[in-house]
C-alpha cells in the first residue's frame, strides 16, 4: 500500500508576480486528518483548488492513491474518490436535501446518462445518501428543499454530500466558517468520528477545533509551507507563535 | 382525503411539490383531451381549417419542448433554435424537390443534420455562457438563414412548396388530418419523457448546472458534456418539428430560420412557464391562439399582444404553469396565501 494517499510535490501557483503557492509538498497520510492552518491570504483555498483540480498548478505534481492526477480536471478527481467541500456553501438550491446527497452519491460512481428511471429510485444510492444524512444529523431535513434550509444545516448538506460521495480522502475547505460555537461544536464531534475512518485535509480558522482534531498541522505563511508537525510541535513552535499565533487579529 | 392529508402535514405536502390532481396538471391535461377532441370537430364541421390551426399550435409545442430541454433544465439561453426548424422542414423539402418522399428518409435527413449541426454550433457556443451563449446560438441560426436564402435553385427567400410530403408506412403526411394526429401522439409522448426525465438522472444533472454549474463539476459530472448532449437532442427534437411543420403548410422557407422565430420560442417557453412539464404546451396555446383571437379585432394586435405578455409575464416567473401550480395549493390550502416559496421556487429553479 502507498504510504501517502495525496501527496504534493513542489506545488507552485503564480497569478502573475504573485506567488501564491511556494513550492508546496505536502501529504495526507491513510486515516489521518492533516490540517492548514495559516493568516488570511496565505493561500489555503488556492490549494485546496489545486488539489481538486479547480486550478492548475504552474508546476509541481499532485499525486492520489498512486496516480499522478497533476492534469485531471475535478469531475475526475471526484470520480476517483478525491472529493471537497467549499467555504462558500455550494448546494443545490431548487434540490431537496436527499437529492442534493443522491446527486453526490451518484457523481462519484457513475455516469447519467440515464433518461428514464428516477435518480430517487436508486435504492443503493438512497441508502448512501441517507448514511451520509445520518451522519451529519440532516435525516429529519431529507425532503426539505435546500434552499429553505438555515446556515448552519447549508454547512452539514455541504458535508453530507462530500460524505455521500464514499471519498478516499475528503479536502474540506473551513468546514466551520460563519457558524455558531454551538454549531461548530457539532462539527468538531462529527470530525471526530469521521476520523480515523476517512482520510482528511483540513483548512479551518478556528485554532481550539484544529488542536482537538489535527494529527499534524502544516502552517502555511505567504503560500509557502512554513513549518509541519504535531499540534503540540506547532503549539510550542517559537516561529509559529509569532507569525500566526500571537496575532490576535486572526479568527 | 386529499385536503386531509394536506393539512395533517402541510410541510411534507409542500416540500414534495408536485401532487397529482391539481390546477397544474388538471388544465394541461384537459387541454390535451380537447386538442384531442379537434380532428373529430373538424370532421363533424367538415372544416379543417381549425384543424390546421390547432396543428401549429402542437407543432410548435414540440419545438418549445424541445427548447425546454436544452433551456428550461440545462440553462442554456438559445436564440438559435429556428435554424434546427428549417433544418427540418428542409429536410422535407430538398429531398422531395428531388422525388424523394420516404418518409423514413426525410427524417434520417432531418435528425442528421440538425444533430450535427447542433453538435458543431452546440460545442462552440458552450465555450461561452450568458450573454455570449445568446449572441453565438442567434449568429449560427442568422447563418442558416443567409445560407437558404442564397440557395436560389430551392426558391432563395420565396421558399418552395413541398409537391412530395414525407410518406412512412401507410401514413402520408400531406393529409392535415394525419399530420395532427402524429403531432399530437408525438406531443403527448414528449411531454411523458420530459416529465420522466426531469428527475432521472441526466435531468437531475442538466437541473442541477442550471443552478450551480461549477458545483456539478465537483459532485463528479463533467457539465459540458451533459449539457452538449441536451443541446444535441434538443436540437434533433425541434428538427422534428420542422419537418411536421413543413408537411402541414406543403412549404418550407427560409423565413422558418428567422431569429424572430427562436424568439418567438423563446417567449412561448417563458410565457408557459420555464423548466416545467406542460410550460411548452400552455405556452405556445397562450401564444398562438391570443395572436389567432386578437387578429380578430383589430390590426394592431401586436400592441394588445405585448401588453399581454407583460401581464402574464407579471404573474412570475414560473409562468402560467407556475401560476396554476400556485392557484392550486392555494385552493388546496383552503385560504388565499402567497405562494410558498418552495412552491414558486420549483417552478423557476426547475
Amino acid at each position: 500500500m502507498n504510504e501517502y494517499l495525496l501527496r504534493t510535490e513542489s506545488l507552485v501557483k503564480r497569478y502573475g508576480g504573485l506567488l501564491v503557492t511556494d513550492s508546496v509538498s505536502i501529504d495526507v497520510r491513510p486515516g489521518e486528518l492533516h490540517a492548514i492552518i495559516g493568516p488570511n491570504g496565505a493561500g489555503k483555498t488556492t490549494l485546496i483548488n489545486q488539489l481538486s483540480g479547480e486550478l492548475h498548478a504552474n508546476s509541481g505534481s499532485v499525486l492520489f492513491d498512486g496516480h499522478n492526477v497533476t492534469a485531471l480536471p475535478i469531475h475526475d478527481r471526484a470520480r476517483r474518490g478525491l472529493l471537497r467541500s467549499y467555504q462558500i456553501t455550494s448546494i443545490f438550491e431548487g434540490f431537496t436535501v436527499l437529492e442534493n446527497t443522491v446527486l453526490a452519491a451518484m457523481g462519484a460512481k457513475e455516469h447519467a446518462f440515464r433518461f428514464w428511471r428516477p435518480m430517487l429510485g436508486r435504492p443503493d444510492l438512497v441508502k448512501v445518501a441517507n448514511e451520509a444524512l445520518a451522519v451529519t444529523s440532516l435525516l429529519p431535513r431529507a425532503q426539505t428543499p435546500a434552499a429553505e434550509l438555515a446556515y448552519g444545516e447549508r454547512r452539514q448538506l455541504e458535508l453530507a454530500m462530500a460524505l455521500a460521495a464514499q471519498p478516499k480522502v475528503l479536502l474540506l475547505d473551513e468546514p466551520m466558517a460563519g457558524m455558531s460555537a454551538q454549531e461548530s461544536a457539532g462539527v468538531v464531534a462529527l470530525l471526530k468520528k469521521l476520523k480515523g475512518a476517512h482520510s482528511i485535509l483540513l483548512i479551518e480558522h478556528d485554532m481550539d477545533a484544529v488542536f482537538a482534531l489535527a494529527d499534524r498541522i502544516t502552517v502555511l505563511v505567504y503560500g509557502r509551507a512554513m513549518f509541519s508537525g504535531t499540534p503540540d510541535e506547532i503549539r510550542n513552535h517559537p516561529e509559529v507563535k509569532a507569525v500566526y499565533l500571537g496575532d490576535e487579529a486572526i479568527g | 382525503m386529499k385536503t386531509t392529508n394536506t393539512q395533517a402535514n402541510p410541510q411534507t405536502s409542500l416540500q414534495t411539490g408536485r401532487r397529482p390532481w391539481q390546477a397544474g396538471t388538471l388544465v394541461p391535461l384537459a387541454l390535451f383531451v380537447l386538442l384531442a377532441a379537434v380532428p373529430l370537430w373538424g370532421l363533424l364541421t367538415d372544416n379543417s381549417f381549425y384543424v390546421a390551426f390547432f396543428a401549429r399550435i402542437v407543432i410548435y409545442a414540440i419545438a418549445v419542448a424541445a427548447l425546454n430541454l436544452a433551456l428550461g433544465y440545462g440553462g442554456l439561453v438559445s436564440l438559435g433554435h429556428a435554424l434546427f426548424l428549417g433544418l427540418g422542414a428542409y429536410s422535407v423539402a430538398l429531398p422531395a424537390f428531388y422525388g424523394i418522399d420516404n418518409g423514413w428518409v426525410h427524417l434520417l435527413v432531418c435528425l442528421a443534420s440538425c444533430g450535427l449541426a447542433g453538435l458543431i454550433t452546440g460545442a462552440i457556443s458552450l465555450r461561452t455562457s450568458g450573454i455570449g451563449f445568446i449572441m453565438i446560438t442567434l449568429a449560427f441560426a442568422q447563418m442558416g438563414y443567409f445560407l437558404f436564402v442564397s440557395l436560389k435553385q430551392y426558391g432563395g427567400d420565396d421558399g418552395t412548396s413541398i409537391t412530395l410530403t414525407s410518406k412512412f408506412v401507410g401514413l402520408d403526411m400531406g393529409g392535415v388530418y394525419t399530420v395532427y394526429i402524429v403531432s399530437l401522439v408525438l406531443l403527448a409522448l414528449l411531454t411523458w419523457w420530459m416529465a420522466r426525465l426531469r428527475v432521472a438522472p441526466f435531468g437531475m444533472v442538466l437541473r442541477g448546472a442550471r443552478q450551480n454549474v461549477r458545483r456539478i463539476s465537483a459532485v463528479g459530472f463533467p457539465a459540458r458534456r451533459y449539457l452538449l448532449v441536451s443541446y444535441v437532442l434538443s436540437a434533433m427534437l425541434c428538427g422534428v418539428a420542422g419537418m411536421l411543420l413543413a408537411n402541414l403548410n406543403a412549404f418550407a422557407s427560409p423565413s422558418t430560420l428567422s431569429w424572430i422565430v427562436s424568439g418567438d420560442l423563446v417567449v412561448m417557453l417563458v410565457l408557459g412557464g420555464i423548466g416545467t412539464i406542460f410550460g411548452p404546451l400552455l405556452g405556445a396555446t397562450a401564444f398562438l391562439g391570443l395572436e389567432e383571437i386578437l387578429k380578430i379585432f383589430t390590426d394592431h394586435w401586436l400592441a394588445v399582444f405585448g401588453l399581454v405578455i407583460v401581464f402574464i409575464g407579471l404573474l412570475g416567473k414560473a409562468g402560467i404553469a407556475g401560476f396554476l401550480e400556485s392557484a392550486g395549493s392555494r385552493r388546496a390550502k383552503g385560504a388565499p396565501r402567497p405562494a410558498a416559496p418552495g412552491a414558486a421556487r420549483k417552478g423557476v429553479e426547475a
